[in-house]
């Protein structure tokens, strides 16, 4: 799921201290499951903000709401009606939703409320990791499943490199070594010897390197 | 062995003598002399002149500019370059520009991770690692390609080196992936510095055991410690550096001001044992920010003067 965690509330507030209407709006996919986006964080941004503002003895109306997802427009919809009634959204969905949301309501101004980080997994209560860079060639088939795009900080094809040392990365002891894992992994599935021929370059031009991408559903043929 | 391009580094290699290549690292300034210096004060003791390519992601003069300066002095550079900071536009690009001017070798490094640099805020490219710069540099020799394919009409004649440091982890698969450059067009070896004598020669075992020493010519990494306050640091923060606790002892062991002395008596003695180890061809003697004392360590080694090829 594409993770995130909340900005601080300061930033947020410099961004809307001017404007009386606010809409703090949530998103019940990804973000709701990372604690950073869903109808709690909703309650919470927006209680903040009450508080602050009310210590500032400024006058403003917050509204809540978290819809089932902001990057559909069918779910954004649903605010049709009652969006008017504010002058600025503050969206706490991925970045994705926030640019949905501003294009649907393009006359109301859109401000982000948490930093959209990665695609990632819950690892234990609390932490999320990354593991995917959405590279759009997947090679985790000869990897042992485990992404080097994703989890080698110099995403590496053929690794470890020389600053990989007791399973860790060289950028941070607490960063595991991704070809440390790989290799693990291969030797477990007796498939080490992937070692031994050198990977050629990739084709990163279905990644970002590609320019903005753009999915179309073909109609299957089987 | 014969050579098979210009690159005087094959051919003192290919004539079956030891190898004693240095390194220089350029200025963090537009002051050219500074290279000049170090060039002239190593390159007559040494093979070729290993210019580092924005070491420990710290921006310094350009490797390639560095490298002509060194060449128009009249020494042989060779050419390190990471995929760091580079695409694989860019690092073609670069190697077409050392043709141009008679470079011959190049060093084919993924680079340190720029968050030990001077600036840990810039992304990074690594659109290749250093394994795919090796069969980039191949295919525009061998084949006269880009990586696109594109024929030219002269190619850049490298002799093609890689690093490998022996004391990464996981040891088990670092002869494999040594076996890897080799496959990708590795023809040398510069390794990691070496102070762990016994881990390096039970490396050097496992090569000699796969026949790698007849596909690539190893040349053992080493860098005299300076003082008991570089081998700690280096043991603590340098990753992938592997300083046995008895290096250190030693050094501890003589008065303060013969301790650069001794850490020159040990590179000395490093060098005269990895003589005798089967499969190193020759030593890259990096004396980091120390480049004075590479004559001396190459003279009380046996390796000066240097033998002349063709």
């Amino acid at each position: 799921m594409i993770m995130a965690k909340p900005k601080p509330t300061e930033e947020i507030i410099r961004e809307i201290k001017d404007f009386d209407n606010i809409l703090v709006a949530g998103c019940n996919g990804c973000v709701a499951v990372c604690e950073a986006g869903g109808l709690k964080e909703v309650e919470i941004l927006a209680s903040a903000l009450r508080m602050y503002f009310a210590n500032q003895q400024k006058k403003i109306e917050i509204g809540e709401v978290s819809l089932t997802r902001q990057c559909d427009k069918e779910y954004l919809a649903e605010l049709k009606d009652r969006i008017g009634a504010y002058d600025a959204v503050v969206s706490i969905a991925c970045g994705a939703g926030v640019q949905f949301m501003a294009e649907m309501y393009s006359k109301m101004r859109v401000f982000p409320g948490v930093d959209t980080c990665f695609i990632g997994a819950t690892e234990e209560k609390g932490v999320w990791t990354e593991r995917c860079q959405a590279c759009g060639t997947c090679i985790l088939a000869s990897t042992g499943g485990i992404c080097p795009v994703a989890r080698c900080s110099k995403r590496i094809l053929n690794g470890p490199c020389g600053g990989s040392s007791n399973g860790k990365c060289e950028i941070d002891k607490e960063v595991p070594c991704g070809w440390q894992l790989i290799y693990e992994r291969l030797k477990e599935l007796g498939e080490l010897k992937r070692f031994e021929e050198p990977t050629p370059a990739k084709d990163w031009s279905t990644s970002r390197d590609g320019g903005p991408r753009r999915l179309i559903k073909e109609v299957s043929q089987i | 062995m014969s050579a098979t391009t210009p690159s005087k580094l094959e051919s003192i290699l290919a004539a079956g003598h030891f190898a004693v290549t240095s390194e220089c690292g350029p200025p963090r300034s537009a002051e050219g002399t500074v290279v000049d210096e170090k060039a002239r004060l190593v390159g007559p003791y040494v093979d070729v002149i290993n210019v580092t390519d924005n070491q420990t992601a710290v921006v310094r003069m350009s490797s390639l500019a560095s490298c002509i300066r060194i060449k128009q002095l009249g020494f042989e550079p060779v050419l390190q370059m990471t995929t760091r900071d580079r695409n694989r536009i860019g690092l073609q690009s670069d190697l077409l520009g050392a043709g141009a001017f008679g470079i011959n070798n190049v060093l084919c490094l993924t680079g340190d991770h720029q968050r030990f640099g001077d600036h840990p805020n810039a992304a990074n490219v690594f659109d290749l690692d250093s394994t795919q710069l090796i069969q980039t540099v191949r295919q525009m020799r061998d084949e006269g390609k880009l990586l696109s394919g594109y024929e030219m009409t002269v190619p850049p004649k490298m002799f093609i080196g890689a690093a490998e440091n022996p004391f990464a982890d996981p040891f088990e698969i670092r002869v494999l992936r040594l076996a890897k450059k080799v496959a990708a067009g590795a023809q040398f070896i510069q390794t990691q510095c070496i102070y762990n004598m016994e881990k390096f020669k039970l490396w050097m075992q496992q090569i000699v055991e796969r026949g790698l020493h007849e596909k690539v010519s190893i040349l053992a990494g080493i860098t005299p410690m300076k003082s008991i306050g570089m081998a700690r640091y280096m043991k603590a923060k340098v990753p992938g550096m592997d300083v046995p606790d008895e290096v250190i002892k030693r050094l501890q062991g003589v008065p303060k001001d013969k301790v650069a002395a001794e850490g020159i008596n040990i590179a000395v003695e490093q060098i005269q044992e990895l003589k005798e180890c089967p499969g190193v061809r020759g030593f890259h003697v990096m004396a980091i920010e120390w480049e004075e004392k590479v004559p001396e360590i190459v003279e009380r080694a046996g390796l000066y003067p240097r033998p002349k090829v063709d």
